[in-house]
Parts: structure tokens; C-alpha cells; sequence
């Protein structure tokens, strides 16, 4: 059965982009069959950061103007071969797609997909209603400050009078060690504000900085940014997984500690 | 250990709680802190017509109901102390 999940934040640069990416790899690794949609008309931004930036053709806009067959518009993963992306138009903008023409696209490649991933566009506008329409569930992108959290609020309030059945939320770029110094909320004050369940923790990790400028896959490098968006994956298929803080304290940082202790 | 915990200045994490706590409330039920504070004024118009109450430590606020969904509406919670009731 096929779920289609819908990855917004309301916010930009929180990381939807980068966490779409991932849990498509992360998903196709596991070997299911999955195919990202950019649904960011005029900011397309997916294929770069997979890198397959120069393989595209037709896109998003094409596909729903009847320009190219589906098919034609999808783009295989160069690593994963269970992994496709629909590219979303440069030129155009979020109107040239509305809602109905989004459920008729999601609705024809349901049964061909064990998962459909949307990347949604930062805003609550056409971009969002376009994304959302046609989604079975939702992961809810923010980062532990208060203005990305507040958007994310609006964000799921939205999504809860589009009636969509599981919304979840991702954490993104925390820091443990501001965490523990106070200077941050940890991912319980997060979940306690906003009220939905948390699916995963992203620590605040140089190897995204890295593999996106690679337009590589974080979810094949050892690092903990990547072992977190395995662990994400894994809990999408159903898995129970606890939710790891992950712990990036640096050599030089627990030695400059233990002489802080109070 | 302690009394220095008490004099510690509150982190700047949990003041970003704090806030989000309190903006969130307002922006769910589109309530602005001004319409709150001309609502508490009301109030306490409407009640000093019967009793006297004690204003430096009543307390009017919105709070949130945790659980999210249709019918989790928050809810107007007040606590007025009472000095005396007018004969």
C-alpha cells in the first residue's frame, strides 16, 4: 500500500529540502519504491541537492499540462535504483498548478510507489494547498527556535483542519550541548509546546553542509545526521526505534567542562 | 548548590518556552494580548460591582489544552482573590 507523505515546516530553511532528500534515500535504501515530488514551482531545489541536477527534461508543470507523459518526467536516483524525483518547473510559478491536478498526479502514481514524498514549499499559500491536498500524513520540519516554531504551529493547525490523518514532527538542528547549558529548548519543551509526536532528532552535524554541497546522500555517510535519518526512515516503514539524542561533544568541548562544572 | 541555582538567571531557553507558550495561545484563538487585557478590564468592572476584589493578585489567563484536535479549545482560566463582598 502506498502512503503518501507531505514534508512542510511553514518556515524556510529548516531543512524540508535536505530532509526530503534523505528520507527518499533513506526509504529506497531500505529497499522500498519511492518517488519525491518538488512541489516548489520556481524555487526547485531537490535535484541539486540530490545531484541530479543535470538529468532533467520535463518537470512538475510539464507533467500536468499534458506536455510529457509521467514517465517521462521522472528522474532515477543514480544510486538507488528503487528512487525517483519529479523535478519541479523553474520558471513557472506556484500557480501554474492548482489542487485538483495534484491529486490527479498523486492518484496515478500510488499504485506504482510504496511511498510518495512531497517537498512542500516554505509559506501557506498555493505552494502549501498544492503540497498538502493530496497527503496521507505530514512531517512537520522546525529547528529549536521560537520563530520556526511558531510557523510550525500555524503550520499544523492548517494541516489539522485539512483533516490529514498522522502529522509528525522533526527536529532539526539541534545542539545537545546548548541543550545542556540551558541555552536551547530540548526536543521534550518542543513537543510539549507544539503537542504532536516527535519521529526523529537531526543533531546540528557539518556532514549535511558537506554531502549537500556533494549532492550526496547523508543517509550513506557514518555520521550522526545520517544515522538519525536511518533511524526516521525506519520509523516511516512502522519500526519501533527509540528516539537517540545524539551527541556531538568535541574532544576540546568536555575538557573546557570538566574545568566549567560550576 | 541550591541557592546558587535560586539566584541563577532564568536560561535563555526556557525564556524562549516562556514565550512561545504565550504567543502560541494567542496566535491558535487569534487573541491578541491587548483584546486579553481589555477583556480583564471588563471583568473586573463586572465583579467590583458586587464585591471587592483583589486586583494586585487576581489572575486571568488563557490556557492551553494540550491535547491537539477539533474540540481542544483552550480555555479561559481565572483566579480572583475575593476581600470583601458588598452588603
Amino acid at each position: 500500500m502506498c502512503e503518501v507523505i507531505v514534508i512542510t515546516s511553514g518556515k524556510g530553511g529548516v531543512g524540508k529540502t535536505t530532509t526530503t532528500a534523505n528520507l527518499g534515500s533513506g526509504l529506497a535504501a531500505l529497499g522500498k519504491k519511492v518517488v519525491m515530488i518538488d512541489t516548489d514551482i520556481g524555487l526547485r531545489n531537490l535535484d541539486v541537492v540530490m545531484g541530479l541536477e543535470n538529468r532533467i527534461v520535463y518537470n512538475l508543470v510539464d507533467v500536468v499540462e499534458g506536455v510529457c507523459r509521467v514517465k517521462q518526467a521522472l528522474i532515477r536516483d543514480k544510486r538507488y535504483p528503487g528512487l525517483y524525483l519529479l523535478p519541479s518547473a523553474q520558471t513557472r510559478d506556484k500557480t501554474a498548478v492548482n489542487e485538483n491536478q495534484m491529486i490527479k498526479l498523486i492518484e496515478y502514481l500510488r499504485p506504482q510507489f510504496d511511498y510518495i514524498l512531497l517537498d512542500c514549499p516554505a509559506g501557506i499559500e498555493q505552494g502549501f494547498k498544492n503540497a498538502v491536498v493530496g497527503a496521507d500524513r505530514a512531517i512537520v520540519v522546525t529547528t529549536p527556535e521560537v520563530s520556526a516554531i511558531r510557523d510550525a504551529d500555524r503550520i499544523i493547525g492548517l494541516l489539522e483542519s485539512h483533516e490529514t490523518k498522522q502529522i509528525d514532527l522533526l527536529l532539526n538542528r539541534m545542539r545537545l550541548d546548548l541543550v545542556k547549558k540551558g541555552d536551547m529548548m530540548s526536543p521534550t519543551d518542543v513537543v510539549d509546546i507544539l503537542g504532536i509526536p516527535l519521529i526523529g532528532v537531526i543533531p546540528d552535524d557539518e556532514q549535511v553542509v558537506i554531502s549537500t554541497n556533494q549532492g550526496e546522500a547523508l543517509v550513506e555517510t557514518p555520521s550522526l545526521a545520517g544515522r538519525a535519518y536511518r533511524n526516521i526512515s525506519l520509523r516511516i516503514t512502522g519500526e519501533k526505534i527509540p528516539i537517540e539524542l545524539f551527541q556531538s561533544i568535541s574532544f576540546w568541548t568536555r575538557v573546557s567542562n570538566i574545568f566549567h562544572k560550576n | 548548590m541550591k541557592k546558587i541555582q535560586i539566584f541563577k538567571k532564568k536560561s535563555s531557553g526556557d525564556i524562549a518556552k516562556d514565550r512561545l507558550k504565550v504567543l502560541l495561545i494567542s496566535d491558535r484563538i487569534n487573541c491578541s494580548p491587548h483584546t486579553l487585557n481589555l477583556m480583564k478590564q471588563d471583568i473586573i468592572k463586572c465583579i467590583s460591582k458586587y464585591m471587592s476584589i483583589d486586583e494586585e493578585h487576581m489572575e486571568i489567563v488563557l490556557k492551553k489544552n494540550n491535547k491537539r484536535g477539533k474540540n481542544k479549545k483552550p480555555s479561559l482560566y481565572a483566579n480572583i482573590p475575593i476581600l470583601d463582598i458588598h452588603e
